[in-house]
């Protein structure tokens, strides 16, 4: 069936609430289109969503999926993907969700590797909440409960995410449909853990990092020639602080997926209706 | 003399006193003899004072007395802390030769036995605790050659030879004991551990929790390791994934429940366990579990609290977090495993009902339960009996009758009985949201109020559909037409039907309920009104079973708490309850 699925397949017939002009629209586009272009269909997608405006995302699109509770996405997107494997598993959350009170997770989740995409929409700013300061804020940003700005320099989760032991870490631009597309795929198509952070600009509550910044500002690694099975040229791209890049950074091709090491293969919703054969050999260990 | 005889080692925790004396329960349920262990241990690897109790006889044997017939004393504060159970007929074996004097209260037997040199002599010093189980075997009677094939198990992964030498040290034991003490046989110091031909398994509380999840084909466990639940983990790992499952050792109990709600949505028999800390963490996420009516088994093996309180100390005090734990009303169910053997098949029946009813299950167990091992016929573990029912699931040819007017899936369908139809990720047609939003029956975000209080009663639905259809029973003992009946719930059962040989031998005459339902929880409102007294006995101090009885039958019932960090002991019970009949 996979043959003849359309990206629109993936688009719930409820209709988003996000602000007009809102990043995530574009990200929710590519995200659709990426996993159409990769052969999966909505019945064997999981999609696992954050809180926040970002996390909406499960709702707007068709497919199965857990809204769950705020920054716990991707314990549930490992759940779901190790019981079966078979699944497309897509998790997406924004920058406060991942970051600040999931980051504990995100660091796990990408040191395990298991085979699934993590897109983080990240707008510099807690949307839902109507306007603080998030994890990825500028130190001089200010928010209602930052009036002179956060004061702490902000996370670099792609930095976070290589010194974990990231094996693809990739950014994209929401309003870039093209390129957002192609790195989305490029992180469903990667064996493993595909971190990508997306700029997805929050126009009601966030005037610095809007959409003109980005343009202006963000260069296309692809174009720069950047390759990035090369580590130490990944790593040097991932802790230019002042530098805003888009594209895969690194992809580390010879990882091994948990999946992989952990011989993970089961669909495990398959099960005997009763105990399984050999279940008595487990009572007679204890003699 | 006695037949029941109760034996312990106790030293310093990482003098290997844990698995010394598994050895000897081992040999002796190998023998055909009924064994029940405790453990009294301080969460310190290396410092704290540790001792492991051995309880054997030929009859079936369910609790803990406050007696020690022997004792292996590698420390004075083994001695000074077993003071009270000791009495003068004991026997303390100690090596005289460590630099420590040992004093021993003049009416017992002191048994000087140089443990370190035999064991020397054997291969190793690090065999002296062997030697003391020769010793024991010589002074309690009981054929050494049962300990061959403890010894086998415990070291045959380390060759042949280490296997060898420590079979020599349990016998240098054995034959220092009977070269200088003789068989010590006095007119009170008489055992003779006689050996039977039936055939025994040993094992504690976590293992049959892991056992019955394997069993019920749960396939998917992630947990975070906590005192006393993570045996459950250390069980699973390595053995379901022979039948196709995985474990994982989460970040932490945030993660781990998430986890084990995806796997669940992905279609698995999914679980988690933890204890009180552990669970704290997970309320939040168990009201997401609720309200997406995801069925998954949760594990509360109870300790001691509020916050890390004791880790290694018994106590019941969860029960109120099991019921009420959440913000929000949430339905769930609670089933308290009252026996090492109910925690297999209240396991098994957790899953049944998690998935019958898709609605988290809290299984509360307790730290008794969970590190003291006993001796069962393995057919208390009967695999044939064991049932997996799914639900209601529909898969591609079902799901048609679940699809509203726009061919959409609709997972919380407003059924009569409150249960909803369940489609497995890969179910074609079936995508669907879950979420913890309050939704409508397709699973969508509402806050419509009406479409908000028809999925409340819904979900509430299923408890009452699971009252009308499951058998909440209770487990009887005693005197059914007794004056005074005692209520109980969870590991309290063993010590009470132990204690009841004692009532009875003293004339008094009760009635005992065992309750492994906390909610949905049998009616006992007959047997409260039909009773003169009524008695709740746990392992806390405000009685919080206590509380529930009241509130279903309307009437005040007396209790019996303990929440010294020990679980009760059987002569202690029957002392207390016959304080309680007096006071009434
Ligand atoms: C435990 C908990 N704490 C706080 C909240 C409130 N909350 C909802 S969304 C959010 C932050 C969202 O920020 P971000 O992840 O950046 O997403 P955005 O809305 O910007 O897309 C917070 C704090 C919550 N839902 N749960
Ligand atoms: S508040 Fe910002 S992030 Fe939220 S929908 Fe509006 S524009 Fe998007």
């Amino acid at each position: 069936m996979s043959s003849e699925v359309k990206f629109t397949d993936f688009k719930s017939d409820k209709q988003p609430t996000w602000c007009p002009g809102c990043g995530d629209f574009g990200t929710m586009n590519g995200m659709m289109k990426a996993l159409a272009e990769t052969g999966n269909s909505p019945d064997d997608t999981f999609v696992v969503a954050g809180i926040g405006c970002s996390g909406k995302i499960g709702t707007y699109m068709h497919s199965y999926a857990l809204h769950g509770v705020h920054g716990r996405a991707l314990p549930v997107g490992t759940g779901v993907k190790l019981a079966n494997p078979d699944l497309e598993v897509m998790v997406a959350g924004g920058d406060g969700d991942g970051y600040s009170i999931g980051a504990g997770h995100f660091v796990h989740a990408v040191r395990r590797n298991v085979d699934m995409t993590y897109v983080v929409m990240d707008n510099r700013i807690y949307g839902l909440t109507k306007g603080q300061a998030s994890p990825t804020s500028r130190s001089d940003f200010e928010t209602s409960t930052t009036p002179e700005g956060p004061q702490q320099p902000p996370v670099n989760p792609l930095a976070l995410a290589f010194a974990s032991g990231a094996s693809f870490i990739a950014q994209s631009f929401s309003s870039d449909a093209l390129r957002h597309q192609e790195i989305v795929q490029a992180a469903i198509e990667h064996d493993g853990f595909g971190f990508v952070n997306v700029f997805s600009p929050c126009v009601t509550f966030n005037d610095v990092d809007t959409y003109d910044y980005f343009r202006d500002s963000l260069v296309d690694l692809e174009e720069e020639g950047h390759d990035p099975t090369d580590r130490d040229a990944a790593k040097e791209k991932i802790l230019e602080a002042d530098k805003e890049y888009m594209g895969v950074i690194w992809q580390d091709e010879d990882a091994t997926s948990y999946e992989a090491t952990h011989g993970v293969d089961a669909n495990m919703s398959e099960i005997p209706d009763g105990a399984p054969d050999g279940a008595m050999d487990l009572v007679r260990e204890f003699y | 003399m006695a037949e029941d005889f109760n034996w312990a080692i106790g030293g310093e925790a990482g003098d290997g006193i844990d698995s010394t004396g598994k050895i000897f329960a081992q040999a002796l349920s190998r023998a055909g003899r009924h064994v029940f262990t405790s453990k009294d241990f301080a969460s310190r690897i290396r410092g704290g004072y540790t001792a492991y109790k051995v309880r054997t006889s030929v009859d079936d044997i369910q609790s803990v007395v406050d007696r020690l017939d022997l004792l292996v004393a590698l420390t004075q504060r083994t001695i000074d802390e077993n003071l009270d159970e000791l009495h003068e007929n004991s026997a303390i074996i100690y090596d005289g030769e460590r630099s420590w004097e040992a004093e021993i209260p003049d009416e017992m037997y002191a048994v000087d036995v140089p443990l370190k040199s035999l064991a020397e002599e054997a291969g190793g010093a690090i065999m002296r605790n062997v030697v003391a189980l020769g010793a024991a075997c010589e002074l309690a009677d009981f054929p050494i050659e049962n300990l061959d094939e403890s010894l086998e198990k415990r070291f045959g992964d380390k060759g042949e030879k280490i296997v060898e030498n420590n079979k020599e040290a349990a016998r240098l034991g054995k034959q220092y004991v009977q070269d200088e003490y003789g068989t010590l046989s006095t007119e009170d110091f008489d055992f003779e551990l006689e050996t039977t031909d039936a055939d025994y398994v040993l094992l504690n509380g976590d293992e049959a929790i892991g056992m019955g999840a394997i069993a019920a084909g749960c396939r998917f466990y992630a947990g975070y390791p906590i005192t006393p639940a993570t045996d459950v983990m250390e069980y699973l790992k390595g053995r379901i994934e022979h039948f196709g499952g995985q474990v994982v050792q989460a970040e932490d109990e945030l993660s781990a429940i998430n986890m084990a709600l995806g796997a669940a949505r992905a279609g698995a028999r999914s679980m988690t366990a933890t204890s009180g800390p552990g669970i704290d963490l997970m309320t939040e996420t168990f009201g997401l579990v609720a309200t997406s009516e995801t069925p998954l088994v949760i594990a509360d093996v109870m300790r001691s609290g509020p916050s890390t309180g004791m880790p290694t100390k018994q106590e019941q005090g969860d029960l109120n977090m099991a019921l009420y734990g959440g913000h929000g009303e949430i339905p769930r169910f609670v089933l308290a495993p009252t026996t090492i053997d109910e925690c297999f098949w209240k396991t098994v029946e957790a899953f049944n009902l998690a998935e019958k009813y898709q609605l988290p299950v809290y299984l509360l167990a307790d730290l008794s339960l969970a590190v003291t091992e006993q001796t069962f016929a393995p057919e208390a573990f009967d695999m044939d009996a064991v049932e997996v029912e799914r639900g209601k699931v529909v898969d591609d040819a079902e799901i048609e009758a679940w699809l509203d007017e726009e061919g959409r899936f609709t997972p919380h369908a407003a059924t009569e009985d409150g249960i909803s139809p369940r489609a497995f990720p890969g179910t074609v047609d079936g995508a669907h949201m879950s979420t913890g939003l309050e939704h409508n029956e397709l699973g969508r975000r509402t806050e419509d109020t009406d479409v908000r209080m028809e999925q409340v009663e819904k979900r509430q639905r299923k408890v009452d559909t699971a009252i009308e259809r499951e058998d909440w029973n209770v487990r009887e003992y005693g005197n059914p037409d007794a004056d005074t009946l005692v209520v109980s719930w969870g590991s309290n059962e063993g010590a009470l039907v132990e204690a009841l040989e004692t009532l009875e031998a003293n004339d008094v005459d009760v009635r005992v309920l065992s309750v492994p339902y906390i909610y949905p929880r049998p009616d006992l409102s007959e047997d409260v009104a039909a009773a003169n007294q009524t008695i709740v006995v746990e392992c806390n101090a405000t009685g919080q079973f206590a509380d529930l009885v009241e509130h279903d039958v309307l009437e005040r019932v007396d209790r019996v708490n303990k929440y010294d960090g020990v679980r009760f002991k059987a002569d202690e019970l029957a002392v207390d309850i016959e304080a309680a009949m007096e006071e009434a």
